[in-house]
């Protein structure tokens, strides 16, 4: 009889935790689960426009080829590849990740054949000029971030999300907090909205054109990054996505950034 | 003039066939405004100037075999010395694993800090095209490398030494006596097909990024002789073992440049070191701000023909981080010797999509008779760039 009491209590303990989960936890679970999903791809490429656009309607793009190495105990290596504005061409940007740590990054400027290791404190900064910071673009590592979960909503399309609250863990960031939906379905990012260092909307970020490749991992066509202060905006359009191809540590090799075309 | 378009049409469909293959580069206009009379007779007083520096690439094998084409060339409408031409690039690469192979004519950078360029001794400098050395002349050579983890290890052969061109009479930044490269002298027998080797192993452990090279050859900045109404380059033979080093902190870059030389009458040392602090994100704005102050010394002290010999160069570069890329680089080189001052500033913004417009201007003041830069203290100047890519 005993053993049926305790028993019984273990069993009123266990699924009383569940009941109990705390936004906090659920925040984190739904993270880590968004974070095991999208795993395992190995390496990837593809090719990106990105088009500013200011408040007048003036716009001027940018064609950037990325490669990314997938992480296994530390962040991703990314390697970018810049082909347009003509007077940056050859550019090329090597990332280290490390989740809290700050990133590893390195410069090559073609005209010097110069390579410079720049600091990443600048996370807030906006990459190329564009509305898109370094921070937004980065490795997206779980510790990177607290977690709050607010509630589910639709979100487009007939789709359910889940709203998370997540606040940058990382130092330098620009941000106080980031409101971001997670579709339920396959846990993949449909918006974010921006909040400054002086909580005030700063920002909105939009996926778009969801495609599923090697059958198992989502990536969007479109990103695009509202800014609500300033009126600019600036969208990224992916193509020729691959995965699995093939590429290594050798790959992301600071001494190679000249040769990389 | 048909015909050669044609040709020129046909070689670069026969190039581009299947591979990767692309044409690039830039073609700009520079005028350049001296303050003052030059120092010396003949000296003129600015100029309008244009260059030309197309580049080809072509790649097979996904990246493991390529070939660069890239010449260049200027003319000058005030110094007819500065009107040049040379190949900075024809070479031919092939990787393999771990192995990067490259034959040809080609271009190297060594180096992390700003106000010199100490360690980087691969290339000669071109400086025709501009008095911070950074602009390089193409260098043949065997070039072979192992990259190890986020570095790797730099074997150079160096078969033909390329001689330093220098500003006619006509030109500014040069002696009192011009400098006739004609009159080149060597040390070595061989001269200019003296075999100049080099090694260089660079590698990066988490904060820190650093590189160890030794070089033995010919010295790419000669002695100058008197020859008569003229100065004559000398070239003697030169072994350097080099250092450079990088610690990346959060706001802060500490950089270190070393070098040790042995020539058949001196040994000497050299460094230049200092840091960057870079304050981001200036009044809630996208622009960043960095300062910079730099040491440079040299153990030959007062006989070094270096200007920068016990130097400290205090400045301030600003990012606006905007659309078209606007940036400056602006300080003050104050001799601790001599207590002469040189000014220079470098800014550029791109216009369009593809146009960038340069300014950049060299002061100088209080320049001491024993200074090396006298020679150049009427040389104040502004120059204007306009360059389109494609």
């Amino acid at each position: 009889m005993k053993k049926h009491v305790a028993l019984f209590l273990a069993v009123l303990l266990s699924t009383g935790t569940v009941i109990a989960e705390t936004a906090r936890q659920k925040g984190l679970r739904i993270a880590t689960e968004a974070d095991v999903r999208d795993s395992g791809w190995g390496d990837t490429t593809a090719d990106m426009v990105m088009t500013l656009r200011n408040r007048t309607g003036k716009t001027s793009s940018r064609a950037i080829r990325s490669k990314t190495l997938e992480g296994r105990s530390d962040g991703d290596k990314a390697l970018s590849l810049f082909d347009t504005p003509a007077d940056v061409k050859g550019t090329a940007m090597l990332t280290f990740s490390h989740g809290l740590k700050p990133d590893d990054q390195w410069l090559y400027l073609p005209a010097l054949k110069r390579v410079k290791r720049i600091s990443s404190k600048n996370k807030s900064g906006p990459f190329m000029g564009s509305e898109f910071a370094f921070e937004d673009l980065g490795s997206q590592e779980i510790e990177k971030y607290s977690y709050k979960y607010l509630g589910e909503e639709p979100c487009g399309k007939g789709w359910k999300c889940h709203k998370i609250e997540r606040i940058p863990a990382y130092k330098y960031s620009g941000y106080t907090k980031q409101i971001a939906w997670i579709d339920t379905k396959e846990m993949r990012p449909v918006k974010i909205d921006f909040y400054d260092r002086k909580k005030r909307k700063l920002k909105t970020l939009t996926w778009k054109g969801y495609r599923e490749y090697i059958g198992r991992y989502w990536r969007a066509n479109e990103m695009s990054m509202q800014n609500h202060q300033t009126g600019k905006s600036t969208r990224l359009q992916w193509k020729k996505y691959k995965f699995k191809t093939g590429l290594s540590n050798r790959d992301f090799n600071k001494n190679s950034l000249a040769r990389q075309r | 003039m048909k015909k050669i378009i044609n040709t020129a049409f046909i070689f670069s469909m026969l190039l581009s066939h299947v591979a990767v293959a692309e044409w690039s580069g830039n073609v700009a206009v520079e005028l350049r405004g001296f303050f003052s009379q030059g120092a010396w007779p003949g000296q003129g007083d600015g100029g309008i100037s244009v260059s030309a520096q197309p580049e080809f690439r072509r790649q097979w094998d996904g990246g493991n075999l390529g070939v660069t084409f890239i010449p260049f060339a200027r003319l000058d409408s005030m110094d007819d010395e500065r009107s040049h031409a040379d190949i900075r690039e024809l070479d031919f690469l092939w990787v393999k694993g771990d192995w990067e192979f490259r034959a040809g004519i080609s271009k190297v950078f060594w180096g992390v800090t700003e106000t010199q360029h100490l360690v980087d001794i691969i290339n000669q400098t071109d400086v025709l095209e501009d008095i911070d050395h950074e602009e390089k002349l193409g260098q043949p050579m065997l070039r072979i490398t192992r990259t190890i983890g986020n570095g790797g290890i730099d074997l150079f052969l160096l078969p033909w030494f390329r001689e330093r061109a220098f500003s006619g009479i006509e030109g500014r930044f040069r002696p009192p006596l011009v400098i006739d490269k004609d009159l080149a002298s060597y040390e070595s027998d061989d001269e200019e097909q003296h075999l100049d080797w080099s090694i260089r192993w660079n590698q990066s452990i988490s904060n820190l990024d650093f590189a160890l090279s030794w070089f033995q050859g010919t010295s790419r900045e000669p002695l100058l002789l008197f020859a008569g109404e003229v100065l004559a380059p000398f070239y003697y033979q030169l072994k350097q073992a080099g250092l450079e080093l990088q610690y990346t902190g959060e706001a802060w870059l500490w950089k270190l440049e070393a070098v040790h030389r042995e020539t058949t009458t001196e040994n000497y040392n050299a460094f230049v070191g200092g840091f960057e602090y870079t304050f981001v994100g200036i009044n809630e704005s996208a622009a960043d701000v960095g300062v910079l102050l730099e040491y440079n010394y040299d153990s030959r002290d007062h006989l070094a023909l270096t200007v920068f010999e016990n130097d400290i160069f205090a400045g301030m570069r600003l990012a606006l981080n905007d659309m078209q890329s606007s940036e400056l680089l602006a300080g003050v080189m104050y001799d601790l010797d001599f207590n002469s001052k040189s000014f220079r500033l470098e800014a550029s913004r791109r216009l369009g999509e593809s146009y960038k417009l340069g300014v950049e201007a060299h002061l100088f003041w209080d320049v001491d008779p024993l200074d090396p830069m006298y020679a150049f203290r009427q040389d104040d100047f502004v120059q204007i760039t306009l360059a389109r890519y494609f």
